[in-house]
């Protein structure tokens, strides 16, 4: 098969809809390996789009290579709890053993050693992709033997399975995860109910979005659901977002393993609520490998007659189809997710209008969470009474939490709202722990004094992500890996994430070269009163949120890497000698100003 | 008639326009660069930034509302603005002194009006490489401030979509060219175009024409950005 060839059976599979570009780009890039200027050239003739439009797409994605990659593409999870599992020496001797160096492709073609943000593996760390599928628990030993079959050019495919295994790691039970639904028990409650008494069910069970935010899902479904469709194709859409990209997040991923029929059901609900006859499942790229086991659940669910036409038996019709994501954390944000939906870089929309009024084709959509998907399941079922009784007032119900970071058994635990981070920390059998990163970079560190503090939307609102660290590590170092993590994820549409995101990366960088001083100090909180008020969206307001409460919290982290100076000059004479001293190949003490060099 | 409040003068507005329309109608400045009174808002340059009941939004997005209060000129807003200003400077290649657009360079006149005395930040030097493919125009990327009104104007008025935006983050995002090699040359772009002259900084210029008008003579040269809002009204 030509590579014409291969590209246009893409493109008739999705029947030359520019709406679903990107996943005819993956599509395409998962058999020629990469996108080539000519292939790009010819998905934009087809499909009727600018080709810059198309370009334009395409280089939005870090998982979309424009340029030839490596036969081998290996990608480290570059999350700090991947770093406090050993990845950095891991990815040192990777590239030594195969002569590289990091993000460059090796000379003949074969193989680029690079590192990724967060692949949702926190548990069962050091993790990596290489050509796009997950591997968790890499150890020297495994490196090695990996590092053979590359040079060896064993395919993919056929490397041992057991790399390829993740784990659920269940650690806690509560009434979600414990749940004993048969598949079209909670949608045939629903139907027997009918939409408006569901809505009111779940909006009296008090149900608030779990993907960080906590908007009451009742009123957004409500919302979806009067607002009416437009144009020549009116319509209302169910989107999920299980584009769980917040580090040290994994909840998701295990709903989707052990628990999919429950949250293609809670999708089915929300479809008969607002009136949806067709779902989306937003799936990062990180969970490429779970599309066909979850393309095999949906088949399952057609053939039992709980999705399409005359769902159990009544009018009510309904499908889902699944979209896979490409590598951009920025799409986990709902407008920016459906803009990836439509093809286009995942840039936020200017809001209002909202998505339940103007989303997904212009038209109502819905867009929750995996987990609050799931969750509905329950109340229709067994009904708001019941489910009101778990949690708190405020917070109904229970929440999972991804617990990674120092302690003995991480994994996932679900709890009723209202638990405490010392209970939890209890748990999860973690000891001597200084700090807690809850919902991840864009969350709350929370330190020793405030571990009585409880899990819940009126006190600690978290997506799940729940990472510890002891008091052996070094919380500064923790801050400027998100630093790092939001430079690198950041979309560009303004100013003030595009290039404060930078500024605080490269201060940080600065501050841990022992150059900061207390000036320096001052430049970063003042760049987050700056992003944190004018940003377009949520990313560039709480990217300076672990700079600022680390800063509050950890101070001693940061002055101890402060020179005593009140001024610091930016230019550092040394380090501009570092491109003379890469063109001479020296490095030794009398090519530094510091060791013993001439001034 | 509808009316709010802007650092305290009566603003009227007609329902439906945002905070920056109604403004500039009146002829009252806000600062701004990825604005146009032609085109929709894009909202990404964040210099129109406002504070409306304690709350910060963009006032080319936001809509007017009867009895708004918003504040506009105030020492927190500007310095804000400075500081986003800067993050500009540093993050293109920007030499005024050489630059065929000083004094018709709205990046230039907005800094000038907000005091911007340096760019505070260390310089980002990216690697910009300048498009001199075609017969008639120069791309120079250095000074590109991502505004998109080549892009729109492109699109809405010459029905041609030459430019888009595209990549990610810092490193990432920068104009497209609708060609397969990424030269205007290779486009149907035509001096002619609304595209052509939509730049408010330096990056589309029309080549074997420099300095036509001198240094000192020039738009912002005459009177601040800031004192030429009634122009710009719709």
């Amino acid at each position: 098969m030509s590579d014409t060839d291969t590209i246009d059976a893409v493109l008739e599979r999705h029947r030359r809809d520019g709406t679903r570009l990107v996943q005819i780009l993956r599509e395409t890039q998962e058999q020629l390996g990469w996108l080539a200027p000519a292939t790009l050239t010819h998905i934009a003739a087809a499909i009727g789009w600018p080709r810059a439009e198309v370009s334009g797409t395409a280089s939005f994605y870090s998982f979309f290579h424009t340029r030839p990659r490596g036969r081998y593409c290996v990608l480290w999870s570059d999350n700090i709890t991947d770093r406090m599992l050993g990845n950095g020496e891991l990815i040192d001797a990777m590239c030594k053993k195969l002569w590289l160096e990091p993000g460059r492709v090796s000379e003949d073609g074969l193989v680029s050693v690079n590192t990724t943000s967060c692949t949702g593996m926190g548990d069962q760390g050091p993790a990596l992709l290489v050509n796009y599928r997950a591997v968790t628990g890499m150890s020297q030993a495994r490196l090695g033997e990996m590092v053979g079959l590359i040079r060896s050019e064993v395919p993919v495919a056929e490397w041992p399975a057991d790399w390829f295994a993740v784990a659920d790691n269940i650690r806690r039970k509560d009434i979600l995860l414990a749940h004993d639904l048969a598949p079209g028990q909670a949608l045939a409650a629903a139907l027997e109910r009918g939409p408006e008494q569901t809505l009111a069910e779940i909006k009296d069970a008090r149900l608030r979005g779990r993907g960080g935010a906590g908007f009451a899902t009742g009123l957004k479904w409500e919302a979806c659901r009067n607002a009416p469709g437009s144009g020549s194709n009116p319509a209302h859409y169910v989107v999920c977002n299980a584009d769980e990209g917040e580090p040290g997040t994994f909840k998701d991923r295990v709903l989707l393993t052990s628990c999919a029929d429950l949250v293609f059901e809670g999708m089915s609900i929300a479809g008969l609520v607002v009136g949806a006859k067709k779902g989306l499942l937003y799936l990062r790229g990180e969970y490429r490998y779970l599309l066909e086991p979850l393309e095999l659940a949906l088949a399952a669910r057609r053939s039992a007659g709980l999705l399409g036409g005359n769902i159990l038996d009544s009018d009510f019709e309904f499908d889902i189809e699944i979209h896979l994501g490409a590598g951009a954390y920025i799409c986990g944000e709902e407008s920016a997710l459906i803009e990836s939906l439509e093809g286009k870089p995942g840039r936020p929309r200017i809001r209002p209008p909202f998505p339940v009024t103007r989303g997904y084709l212009d038209q109502p959509t819905t867009v929750n969470n995996v987990e609050t998907l799931a969750a509905a399941c329950l109340i229709a079922t067994h009904g708001a009474a019941w489910y009101a009784q778990h949690g708190t007032e405020k917070s109904t119900g229970t929440k999972l939490l991804s617990v990674s970071g120092d302690c003995e058994r991480p994994g996932i635990y679900e709890y009723p709202y209202g638990v405490t981070v010392r209970q939890v920390l209890e748990d999860c059998g973690a000891s001597d722990s200084q700090a807690v990163q809850i919902s991840g970079p864009s969350g709350v560190c929370v330190a020793e004094d405030e571990f009585s503090r409880r899990i819940a939307f009126e006190d600690l609102p978290t997506a799940g992500a729940f990472m510890i660290f002891d008091e052996t590590r070094d919380m500064f170092e923790v801050a400027r890996n998100f630093a790092h993590f939001f430079a690198h994820e950041s979309c560009g549409f303004c100013t003030p994430c595009r290039v404060g995101t930078t500024l605080v990366r490269n201060m940080m960088d600065k501050i841990a070269q022992s150059h900061g001083s207390p000036y320096d100090i001052d430049e970063l909180f003042k760049l987050h009163r700056l992003m944190q008020g004018a940003s377009h969206c949520g990313l560039g307001n709480s990217a300076c949120n672990p700079v600022f409460d680390t800063l509050n919290k950890f101070r001693p982290a940061y002055e101890r890497r402060l020179k005593s100076l009140d001024y610091e000059p930016a230019f550092d004479l040394d380090a501009a000698l570092s491109q003379a001293r890469q063109m001479t190949g020296r490095d030794d003490a009398a090519a530094h100003l510091q060791n013993g060099g001439e001034a | 008639m509808n009316i709010f409040q802007l650092d305290g003068e009566d603003i009227p507005f007609r329902a439906g326009q945002t905070v920056m329309q109604a403004a500039t109608r009146h002829g009252v400045y806000i600062p701004h660069l990825c604005w146009h009174p032609d085109f929709a808002a894009h909202g990404s340059c964040k210099l129109c930034t406002v504070k409306v009941n304690g709350r910060f939004g963009s006032a080319c997005t936001l809509e007017a509302q009867p009895g708004m209060n918003v504040e506009n000129r105030t020492t927190e807003l500007d310095d804000k603005r400075r500081t986003m200003l800067q993050m500009f400077f540093v993050e293109g290649n920007h030499f005024c002194p050489s630059c065929e657009k000083s004094g018709n360079c709205a990046l230039q006149a907005t800094a000038y009006e907000l005091k911007m005395m340096s760019p505070h930040f260390d310089m980002f030097y990216p690697d910009r490489p300048v498009d001199a493919s075609h017969p008639d125009v120069l791309l120079d990327f250095n000074r590109c401030i991502m505004c998109s009104l080549c892009v729109t104007a492109s699109r809405e008025v010459d029905g041609k979509h030459v430019f888009a935006m595209g990549g990610r983050g810092i490193l990432g995002r920068r104009i497209h060219i609708n060609s397969e090699s990424g030269k205007l040359a290779d486009t149907d772009f035509a001096l002619t175009d609304r595209a052509a002259s939509i730049c408010p900084v330096g990056v589309i210029l029309e080549k074997r024409r420099g300095f036509a008008v001198p240094i000192g003579e020039r738009k912002y040269d005459k009177s601040p950005i800031s004192a030429q809002v009634k122009e710009k009204a719709p």
